[in-house]
């Protein structure tokens, strides 16, 4: 059943690429955010906190082709970044990382988020008298006891991220090696006659790495739990 | 020697307080809800005053004409009612966090010092969760003085224990009081506990000082002291 040909392999590897580098690019904002939403009160508070539900509730499609207005080359945001540092997301596999990041932030921030607020605000109190400025509380407080929330919601953007397609087809197309991934590359065969043994395949592919990405968070969240809790 | 001249809103109620002390242990006495946990909260800098002074050995924590010092930089050490042990660190992660944070080197000397002192050596390996109510307070204790503080402000640590779990606490705040050079702010409503460790007391009733003494005041509303 799993006998793939190369250009399956490759759509694969794509996947799993831009999944990672979406999830992990997005974690340090997710973190930030997810902080600021459950620990400060500031002017604009509401609108973040809607900006950041955004991609959860428009069609992906919207999501991507504003990202195309935005980020493509002749975007603001894109042209400035490849004009300053070379980092261009038009039609690249940078691109479908990008779409995928901005997909799974939602999720990301809202576990994050949860967790956060059900810290006891008093340990951060106690960390400050004991002369933990702000930063050194998140990070030696705040950030361990999240930690559940922080497997949770990293496993939850890793999946979205892994399984989008409408946002990053509108936005980087689906150029097999560069930009098709998993979802994409299925959705092709569908389209072609003869296709559906090589689609059924990357269906099962899909299946396997969905579960192990589960089982996974699954071990790391249960590790988190004993080191809070255990003995 | 500390000087407190405070005042805050707290909702409907409002405390306004002033006293000073350069007692070994001064007791904030009054019964719940006067407004003692406040006024403690405001020396740490967890609270901030609406108007008013706070000095510590001279040197100005608080003033609202524009000075705040934020609390990781008042080095004053607080013993919750609650403990407060931070869960994910075992006793030796927490015992070692305020020096940590206030990048202290390490003083094996002081360290077995605050150890023997309150007998947490078979503790140290172990998590907050596995401790006793009386052991937690004995760490939070040992925390607060491992940071060094220039004062230790202690809310209620016995009041969420029972009697036999306060009985095996009094002698090490004792211990606490006469081995260590630390000023301490003692916050309780109970008589019986105070007169065994204060020094100085200040009565504090409806948010406002009612006098400034010695154990004579503890006498007044004394009814639920048990010793």
């Amino acid at each position: 059943m799993l006998d793939l040909s190369p250009d399956e392999w490759t759509a694969i590897r794509l996947s799993l690429r831009i999944a990672s580098v979406a999830t992990l690019a997005a974690l340090p904002f997710g973190l930030a955010v997810a902080w600021l939403l459950a620990r400060k009160s500031f002017w604009g508070k509401a609108l973040l906190d809607g900006l950041v539900h955004l991609p959860l509730v428009l069609p992906p499609v919207v999501t991507g082709y504003l990202l195309l207005i935005s980020f493509g080359r002749q975007g603001p945001i894109g042209k400035f970044l490849a004009d300053t540092t070379g980092l261009v997301f038009s039609f690249r596999w940078t691109g479908a990382a990008l779409a995928c990041g901005v997909m799974g932030f939602p999720l990301l921030v809202r576990a994050i988020r949860l967790s956060i607020e059900a810290i006891d605000r008093k340990l951060e109190d106690a960390a400050a008298t004991l002369g933990a400025n702000a930063f050194k509380i998140f990070l030696t407080v705040t950030l361990p006891l999240a930690l559940p929330g922080v497997i949770a919601g990293v496993v939850l953007c890793f999946a979205k991220a892994l399984g989008e397609f409408g946002a990053t087809i509108t936005f980087v197309a689906n150029i097999p090696g560069e930009t098709q991934t998993l979802s994409a590359a299925i959705y092709t065969f569908t389209q072609v006659p003869g296709g559906d043994a090589a689609a059924l395949r990357l269906v099962a592919a899909a299946i396997v790495l969905s579960l192990a990405a589960l089982v996974v968070s699954e071990w790391f969240a249960q590790r988190a739990g004993t080191r809070l809790h255990g003995g | 020697m500390i000087e407190v001249d405070v005042g805050k809103q707290l909702g409907a109620f409002s405390v306004a307080v002033r006293f000073a002390s350069d007692g070994k242990v001064t007791a904030l006495f009054g019964p719940s809800g006067s407004g003692k946990t406040s006024v403690v909260n405001m020396i740490a800098g967890l609270i901030t005053p609406d108007r008013g002074r706070i000095l510590c050995n001279g040197k100005v924590l608080f003033d609202a004409g524009g000075t705040n010092v934020p609390p990781h930089r008042r080095r004053i050490g607080y013993v919750f009612q609650d403990g407060r042990l931070f869960p994910h660190l075992d006793v030796r992660g927490n015992l070692d966090y305020g020096r940590r944070m206030g990048r202290l080197a390490p003083d094996p000397g002081e360290w077995e010092r605050v150890v023997d002192l309150l007998d947490l050596r078979t503790l140290v390996e172990r998590r907050p969760g596995t401790l006793s109510g009386g052991e937690r307070q004995r760490v939070a204790i040992g925390r607060a003085l491992l940071m060094r503080p220039q004062l230790l402000l202690l809310d209620e640590p016995l009041a969420s224990l029972d009697a036999a779990r306060k009985a095996e606490i009094m002698p090490y705040l004792e211990r606490l009081r006469d081995e260590t050079g630390v000023p301490m702010i003692y916050v309780s409503h109970h008589g019986g506990e105070l007169r065994r460790i204060a020094t100085t007391v200040v009565r504090i009733d409806g948010g406002r000082v009612a006098a400034v003494g010695g154990h004579e005041l503890l006498t007044v509303a004394d009814a639920d002291a048990l010793g």
